[in-house]
C-alpha cells in the first residue's frame, strides 16, 4: 500500500494550480483533503503523475453568504461548515447531512468540493447539492462555467468536469420560507457508504426527494406531498426507476424498499420541519 | 480502577492500574514496526494471486530484478530450493508451501517476494513481475467441495476431503430409537476474523557461517510452531532464534498465522545476505493472513417429551480454506471434549470432515472452534422449546449439568472442573431483569413491533491440551506418532545483586496486561509492592525458558501462566526463608515476608530488608545455609496432570478449565430499516477466581464487541469464482464504539480446583455465546426458524417487509440482478440505433482495427487471426485507471445478423472476462438497431477493494464500448444504452 511515484505541486495561487492542470490534464489530480484520493493512490487504483495541492490557495478558502446563496470554495474543509453555528438556519439540509459524511476524522480533512468532484454515488454532499438544485463552478485556464448539479454528475464517479478544469466552488441556495428539509440515511454502520440516503425538500405544493446510494448518481424526483393522493405509487415508481443493484451489503430489493419507506419517512419529517 | 496501589495486600483480586498503559498512552509502545533495524535492512513486498484458483503457466521476474533498488525476487522454485513443505496435521498426501509453486489456490496467495531498498521500490517491482495464469474453476462452499465433480485443489488428495472421522460415545442409536422427539438444525456458519490494528511483521537475518536464522516477528504462539518453522527452513531448532517484540498491537489468535511469512522472509534474508523486513499491509491482511473456519453443521437431538435431551448427532464439515496449515484442523477439535456444551447428555455421535476450498487458509481466532459449535447447539435448544411448546429457559434448565456433579466427565471426555450452572443462570435471570424484558416484549408485540429475547448457555474451555489435535488421528495413528498431551507453562523469577525482582514468562501478551497481574502474583508471595516487581514478557527462544505450549492462546494466561509464576515465587521464597532464618535465628517456617521486609513471625522487629536477603546469594554465597541452595533464579515448568492424551475410545479432556456463561439478549428490529437494535445484553460469567476484575471486564467487553461484529457485521466473503469480496475495511465491517452497546456483566465465582490460583480463562467466551444469543433473539423477534450470520438488515428485510409487488405498468428497463449478493457475474443488455446499413456495421465488427478503435483506451493492437486480436488498453472510471492486456475474439458468425464477441482483460488491478451476443436488425433502410446482451465476470484487486462500485463501473465501460461502436458506425445515431445516452446528452461521448 505505497503509491506509485508522482510529482507534487503545492499551488500558491489559483493561476498556478490552473496552469499546472492545463499542462498535465488527465494525468493530474487535484489534491484537496485527500480523504478519497490518498487511499486510491496507496492502493495504486489511481496513478496520476502529478498531484496539485490547492489547500494553500487563499481565494478558495472562503465560505461566502451572498444574499440567498451559500458559496463554498474549493479549499473549505467539511469541518468548517459543520462547526458553523448559523449553518442550520441558513441551509438546514446541509447541516443535517454533514454529520453523516464519513467520520469526524475524515471531515476534519475532507473538503466539500472534493466530495462533489469525487462523485461517489453514495456520498451525501452530491446528494444535498442535487436536492437543493445547487450549482458547480468550474474553472480552467481558458474559461469559467457554471453547471447545475444535475448536469454535473454524469455517472458513477464521473462528472462533466473536463481534464483541465477544477471545481472552484459550489453554491447552494439559502433555505426558503415555508419549506421543510430533512435528511435520513441507512448504512451498515454510521459513517459507512450509504445503502440509501434520502434528502427531502417540501413546501406547500411541491415535494422533492433526492436519493443517493441506489443509482449511479444522486437521483431527484418530484412527488406528491405527504397527505396528497398518489405518494405511495409515486415512491414505488421512483424506487423501481433507480435500477437498484445487489452488492455485498444490501440487495436491490432492500434498496427499493428503503426508497419507499425511508423516502416517505424523510418527506414526512420535512413536512414537520417546515418553517 | 477501584483501588490505589498503596493499599495492603493481597494485591491479587484487585483492579490495579496497568503498568503497561503509561507507555502506550504516550505513544511509546515498542511495536515491531517501531523498533530499529540493522543498517542495510531490505524491505519486502509480496506479489499475490488475483485468482481464487489458477495454474501458474509462467512467471518471469526479469524486469523486476532489473529495477534499480531491487536486490532479489524469490518465486516458488526459489523457496522450494531451500526449504521444505510446512507440516500438515493430518495423514494425507498434501503439501503446504508458504508460496504458490505450480498453482494458486486463493486470492492473496503469495506468488513472489521482492526484497528492495524500500517498500516503495519493492511495490514498484511487483508491477514488473509477469505471471501468466490459466484460471481454473474454483470451489467455495464446503459441501460443494465434496461433490464428485468439484474442482480439486490438491491433486494428491483425489478430492477435497482431507480428513473424515466418526466418533461414538454412549449409545446414541438406542437413545434416538427411544426418543419421543427428534429435532434437527442445519447451519452454515460464516467466516469472520479478529482484525487486530497491528498487522503481521517479520524482520529476519541469516548467518551463513552457522546456517542459522534470527527472526523477530510478532508471533503469538503456540511455540509448537517453532518446530514447524525450523523444519521448513531445514535447520535444527537451535538454529532458529525466534524473538518477539515487547509490545503487540493486538492478536486475538491471528498472529499465530504469521509463521508462513517467517519462512518466506527468512528465505529472502538468506537469498540476499541482508536483513529483510516485511510489514503486512491491510489489504494483505484481509486477503491472506488468517481467519476462522466456516463450517456446515447438521445437528440433531433425541428429545424426551419434557425437553430432556438424551442424545446428540453432529455432522460437521469444516472448511479450512486452501491449505491445511498448522495447527489446523485444530478448530474442529478444540471443543471435542465439550460437544455437549453445558448439558448433561451421555450419548453422542460425531462425524467430522475437513475440506479444502479456494479461500484463505484458516487459523487461530478468539473463540477458536467455539462459535461454530455453540451456534447450532444453542439454536437447537431454542428450536426444541419451540417445537415442543416449552419455555426455552425450561429446556435449558432441564439439561444443564446438575449442581453437585462437578468435577463432571462429559461423554466425549472433558473434565468440567467446577461450576454451579443452575445457580449462575438463575442469578443472571434475576439480576438481568428477564421478567421485565418479557413484559417489554409483550407490550411491544401488542403495538405491532418486532421484539425478541434470546438466551445462550455456554461452557468456555481454556488451557488447551496440546494433545487434543491428535484426536483427528485414529488410535493406531496416534500410537505410531507417539503421545502428545499436557500444556507446559513456564515462569522464571530472578533476583539481582541489589535484591530486586524480575519475572519472565513466555506468555507473549497481546495487550492483555500480563505484566500487571504477574507483578501482583509475585508481590503477594514475596511481600513486596507490585511496582517493585519488574515483569518482562518479550520472548527470545535462544535464551528464555519456553516449551511448545508457550504463547498467548486458549486463554491460558490466568489459569496456567500465573500459576507457574506463583509456584516459582513460592519456591524462591522457601529458599530465601532459609537464608533469612539463619540470620534471624528462627526456624524457616517462622519467617514472614511482608512490606518489603523479612521478619520473624513472633517478633516483627527482628527483621531484615527483603533486598538484603534477596541479594545474599550474589554477594555471600559462602555463608548460605545448606538448605537454602542458591536463591538467584527459579524457573518453574508446570503442566496439569489432568491433560492426558486421547484414549483408545477417543475420549479427550481437550482443555483444563471450563468456565460457564449464561447470556440474555433482547432486541428490537426496526420495521422500516430492518436494523437490529440491542435493547439489553446480559452476560453472566463463571471464570473461577478473578485475579483482576478490571481486566476480566475488559476481556468480556472485548469479546462481546468481537462477537457482535461476527453476529451483525463481519463476513470474509468470496464470490463463486473465488474472488475475495471483502478486501478493505469498507467492506469487511468491524464494529466501532457506535455499534457496540454496553453489556451488563455479572459474575458467579466457583474457583477451579485444577489451577494453582483457582482462575479459569475468560477472554474468549463471548465469541462463543454472543453470536448465537443475538441470533436467538432475532429469531424470536421475527418468529422464524432459520437465521444466518451475519444478520444483515437486507437479509432480515425479507421477513420484515414481506413480499414485494411487481412494478406498475412496464417492467424495469434492466431487471435487477436476480443472483445472490455475492454473485460476481454481471449481466446486461441494451440497444443502439445507428444510421448505417447492417452490412457496414458487420464489416466494422470484422475489421480488427475498426473494432479496436471502439474499445475505450485501446492501443498497440495485434492481429492474431482474422477473428482474434490483442491490444493494450487503458480502462477506468473517475480517478481509477489501469492498463490491461486485452484479447478479443469473434465467433458464431451469422453475417450480417449476429455474432458473439468474447473478450478478456488482465492487469495489475484485476481481470475481466466477458461474452456478448451482438445482433443487427435493419429497422429501416440505412438504419440499424444494434442489440447487445452480455455477461461478464470481474476479479482480482478491483473486486476485492472496489466491490461496491465495481459492477456499476464495469457497466459504464461496457456501455462505453457499445456507444462507441454505434458512434463509429453511424455517426449521428442515438445510442439507447443509458450510460452512452447520458454521455451523448452531455456532449462527452
Amino acid at each position: 500500500m505505497k503509491p506509485a511515484r508522482f510529482d507534487y505541486v503545492a499551488a500558491a495561487s489559483a493561476e498556478e494550480a490552473l496552469e499546472a492542470l492545463a499542462q498535465e490534464g488527465g494525468n493530474a489530480r487535484i489534491l484537496a483533503g485527500g480523504q478519497s484520493l490518498l487511499p486510491m493512490l496507496n492502493m495504486r487504483l489511481a496513478r496520476p503523475t502529478v498531484l496539485i495541492d490547492i489547500m494553500g490557495v487563499d481565494e478558495w478558502r472562503a465560505v461566502d453568504r451572498d444574499g440567498d446563496v451559500l458559496r463554498i470554495g474549493a479549499a473549505v474543509r467539511q469541518v468548517a461548515l459543520e462547526q458553523d453555528p448559523d449553518l442550520a438556519r441558513f441551509q438546514p439540509l446541509l447541516a443535517a447531512a454533514l454529520p453523516w459524511v464519513g467520520h469526524p476524522q475524515t471531515r476534519s480533512r475532507g473538503t466539500v468540493c472534493g466530495s462533489i468532484a469525487h462523485a461517489d454515488p453514495s456520498a451525501e454532499l452530491p446528494l444535498v447539492l442535487v436536492a437543493l438544485g445547487g450549482t458547480v463552478h468550474l474553472r480552467s485556464r481558458r474559461r469559467k462555467r457554471v453547471l447545475s448539479a444535475q448536469n454535473f454528475f454524469t455517472g458513477m464517479m464521473s462528472t462533466a468536469r473536463e481534464d483541465d478544469e477544477l471545481i472552484e466552488a459550489i453554491a447552494l441556495p439559502k433555505a426558503r420560507t415555508r419549506t421543510g428539509y430533512a435528511f435520513r440515511e441507512v448504512a451498515r454502520r454510521h459513517g459507512d457508504f450509504a445503502i440509501v440516503a434520502c434528502a427531502a425538500v417540501v413546501n406547500g405544493v411541491r415535494a422533492q426527494l433526492a436519493v443517493g446510494g441506489v443509482a449511479d448518481r444522486p437521483a431527484l424526483c418530484e412527488l406528491p406531498a405527504p397527505g396528497a393522493a398518489g405518494l405511495d405509487e409515486a415512491l414505488d415508481d421512483f424506487a423501481w426507476s433507480l435500477e437498484a443493484r445487489d452488492d455485498l451489503h444490501a440487495t436491490a430489493r432492500y434498496r427499493r424498499e428503503l426508497v419507499r419507506r425511508l423516502g416517505r419517512t424523510t418527506l414526512e419529517e420535512a413536512v414537520r420541519c417546515r418553517a | 480502577m477501584d483501588v490505589t496501589a498503596d493499599e495492603p495486600r493481597p494485591w491479587l483480586g484487585r483492579s490495579l492500574p496497568r503498568v503497561e498503559d503509561a507507555a502506550l498512552l504516550i505513544g511509546r509502545g515498542r511495536y515491531i514496526d517501531d523498533l530499529g533495524v540493522p543498517p542495510g535492512t531490505l524491505h519486502a513486498a509480496i506479489l499475490r494471486s488475483p485468482h481464487g484458483h489458477a495454474e501458474i503457466v509462467s512467471i518471469d521476474p526479469t524486469r523486476a530484478r532489473a529495477l534499480p533498488g531491487v536486490t532479489a525476487v524469490l518465486v516458488g522454485s526459489d523457496v522450494q530450493a531451500h526449504s521444505a513443505s510446512l507440516l500438515v496435521g493430518v495423514k494425507a498426501p498434501i503439501e503446504c508451501w508458504p508460496i504458490a509453486t505450480d498453482r494458486v489456490r486463493y486470492v492473496g496467495e503469495p506468488v513472489a517476494v521482492v526484497a528492495a531498498r524500500d517498500r516503495y521500490v519493492a511495490e514498484d517491482a511487483l508491477d514488473l513481475i509477469e505471471v501468466a495464469y490459466r484460471p481454473l474453476p474454483a470451489v467455495i462452499d464446503p459441501r460443494a467441495a465434496l461433490a464428485p465433480d468439484a474442482p480439486v485443489l490438491h491433486p494428491g488428495l483425489e478430492g477435497n476431503l482431507a480428513s473424515d472421522r466418526v466418533f461414538r460415545y454412549g449409545d446414541p442409536e438406542r437413545a434416538f430409537a427411544d426418543a419421543a422427539h427428534r429435532v434437527a438444525i442445519e447451519v452454515d456458519y460464516p467466516r469472520s476474523a479478529c482484525t487486530p490494528i497491528e498487522t503481521y511483521g517479520v524482520v529476519a537475518e541469516y548467518d551463513p557461517g552457522l546456517d542459522a536464522y534470527d527472526v523477530l516477528a510478532n508471533f503469538q504462539g503456540p511455540f509448537s510452531i517453532h518446530a514447524v518453522i525450523a523444519r521448513a527452513l531445514k535447520v535444527p531448532g537451535n538454529r532458529l532464534r525466534l524473538r518477539t517484540p515487547p509490545d503487540s498491537g493486538g492478536s486475538f489468535g491471528v498472529k499465530q498465522g504469521v509463521f508462513p511469512y517467517i519462512v518466506l522472509i527468512a528465505l529472502a534474508a538468506r537469498a540476499t545476505g541482508r536483513p529483510v523486513k516485511w510489514i503486512e499491509d491491510r489489504l494483505e491482511h484481509l486477503a491472506a493472513s488468517t481467519c476462522a473456519t466456516n463450517r456446515f453443521t447438521r445437528l440433531e437431538a433425541a428429545v424426551a417429551a419434557d425437553g430432556r435431551i438424551t442424545a446428540l448427532t453432529w455432522d460437521q464439515i469444516e472448511d479450512c480454506g486452501a491449505h491445511l496449515r498448522a495447527p489446523e484442523p485444530a478448530t474442529l477439535y478444540r471443543m471435542h471434549g465439550n460437544m455437549t456444551g453445558a448439558y448433561d447428555i451421555r450419548n453422542v455421535s460425531i462425524r467430522n470432515r475437513v475440506v479444502l476450498t479456494n479461500k484463505m487458509p484458516t487459523g487461530l481466532n478468539r473463540g477458536f472452534g467455539g462459535p461454530q459449535v455453540y451456534f447450532p447447539l444453542e439454536r437447537l435448544m431454542q428450536r426444541i422449546a419451540h417445537e415442543l411448546g416449552l419455555d426455552p429457559l425450561d429446556v435449558i434448565r432441564r439439561n444443564l449439568v446438575p449442581r453437585g456433579a462437578f468435577p463432571y466427565r462429559t461423554a466425549s471426555g472433558a473434565l468440567l472442573d467446577s461450576g454451579d450452572y443452575a445457580a449462575a443462570m438463575e442469578s443472571a435471570l434475576l439480576q438481568g431483569g428477564v421478567a421485565e424484558l418479557i413484559a417489554r416484549r409483550d407490550a411491544a408485540r401488542r403495538d405491532g413491533r418486532l421484539y425478541g429475547i434470546g438466551y445462550a448457555a455456554v461452557v468456555e474451555p481454556s488451557v488447551s491440551n496440546m494433545g487434543y489435535i491428535t484426536t483427528v488421528l485414529t488410535a493406531a495413528e496416534r500410537r505410531k506418532a507417539g503421545p502428545k498431551n499436557g500444556a507446559q507453562s513456564t515462569a522464571t523469577i530472578a533476583l539481582d545483586p541489589v535484591g530486586s525482582v524480575t519475572v519472565h514468562v513466555a506468555s507473549v501478551p497481546q495487550g492483555q496486561g500480563h505484566r500487571t497481574v504477574l507483578a501482583q502474583v509475585v508481590a503477594d508471595v514475596l511481600g513486596l509492592k507490585p511496582a517493585e516487581v519488574r515483569v518482562v514478557t518479550d520472548v527470545d527462544t535462544a535464551k528464555d525458558g519456553w516449551s511448545i505450549a508457550s504463547g498467548n492462546y486458549s486463554s491460558r494466561f490466568a489459569p496456567a501462566v500465573t500459576g507457574a509464576a506463583h509456584l516459582a515465587a513460592m519456591r524462591l521464597r522457601e529458599r530465601l526463608a532459609h537464608i533469612a532464618a539463619a540470620q534471624l535465628n528462627v526456624p524457616a517456617v517462622d519467617v514472614v515476608f511482608d512490606g518489603g521486609r523479612v521478619q520473624a513471625r513472633r517478633n516483627r522487629d527482628n527483621a531484615l530488608s527483603f533486598a538484603r536477603v534477596a541479594a545474599a546469594s550474589h554477594w555471600a554465597p559462602g555463608t548460605l545455609p545448606s538448605e537454602a541452595d542458591t536463591a538467584i533464579r527459579e524457573t518453574v515448568f508446570w503442566t496439569p496432570p489432568e491433560l492426558t492424551a486421547p484414549n483408545d475410545a477417543d475420549e479427550i479432556n481437550s482443555s483444563l478449565c471450563h468456565g460457564f456463561i449464561f447470556d440474555i439478549c433482547a432486541v428490537e428490529i426496526d420495521r422500516v430499516t430492518a436494523e437490529v437494535r440491542i435493547d439489553r445484553y446480559v452476560s453472566m460469567h463463571d471464570c473461577g477466581r478473578m485475579l483482576h476484575p478490571g481486566m476480566v471486564a475488559g476481556q468480556v467487553n472485548g469479546g462481546f464487541a468481537h462477537a457482535l461484529g461476527a453476529a451483525l457485521l463481519e463476513e470474509h466473503a468470496y464470490g463463486p469464482d473465488g474472488s475475495l469480496l471483502t478486501g478493505t475495511l469498507a467492506d469487511y465491517l468491524i464494529p466501532t464504539a457506535m455499534e457496540v452497546p454496553e453489556p451488563l456483566i455479572l459474575h458467579h465465582e466457583t474457583p477451579s480446583p485444577l489451577t494453582p490460583l483457582g482462575a479459569k480463562g475468560v477472554g474468549e467466551g463471548n465469541c462463543m455465546s454472543t453470536p448465537v444469543c443475538i441470533a436467538n433473539a432475532v429469531a424470536d423477534a421475527l418468529g422464524v426458524a432459520d437465521v444466518s450470520l451475519p444478520l444483515l438488515p437486507a437479509r432480515l428485510a425479507q421477513q420484515v417487509h414481506g413480499p414485494e409487488k411487481a412494478p406498475r405498468g412496464k417492467t424495469p428497463v434492466r431487471p435487477a440482478a436476480k443472483e445472490a449478493a455475492s454473485e460476481r457475474q454481471l449481466f446486461g443488455e441494451g440497444e443502439a440505433s445507428v444510421d448505417a446499413p447492417a452490412t457496414t456495421i458487420w464489416a466494422m465488427l470484422l475489421d480488427p482495427n475498426a473494432l479496436m478503435a471502439v474499445v475505450p483506451g485501446a492501443h498497440a493492437i495485434e492481429k492474431v487471426s482474422d477473428t482474434c486480436f490483442t491490444a493494450e488498453i487503458t480502462l477506468g472510471i473517475g480517478p481509477v485507471k489501469g492498463r490491461y492486456r486485452a484479447t478479443m475474439e469473434l465467433s458464431d458468425l451469422d453475417p450480417p445478423r449476429a455474432l458473439t464477441l468474447t473478450g478478456s482483460a488482465d492487469g495489475a488491478l484485476g481481470f475481466g472476462r466477458g461474452t456478448g451476443q451482438v445482433t443487427l436488425r435493419e429497422e429501416a433502410p440505412g438504419r440499424t438497431v444494434i442489440g447487445y446482451r452480455y455477461q461478464a465476470a470481474i476479479g482480482g484487486k478491483v473486486a476485492s477493494i472496489g466491490g461496491r462500485l465495481l459492477d456499476g463501473a464495469a457497466r459504464v465501460i461496457i456501455g462505453q464500448f457499445f456507444a462507441s461502436l454505434a458512434r463509429q458506425a453511424g455517426g449521428g445515431g442515438r445510442p439507447a444504452g443509458l450510460w452512452a445516452w447520458l454521455r451523448r446528452l452531455l456532449g462527452f461521448a
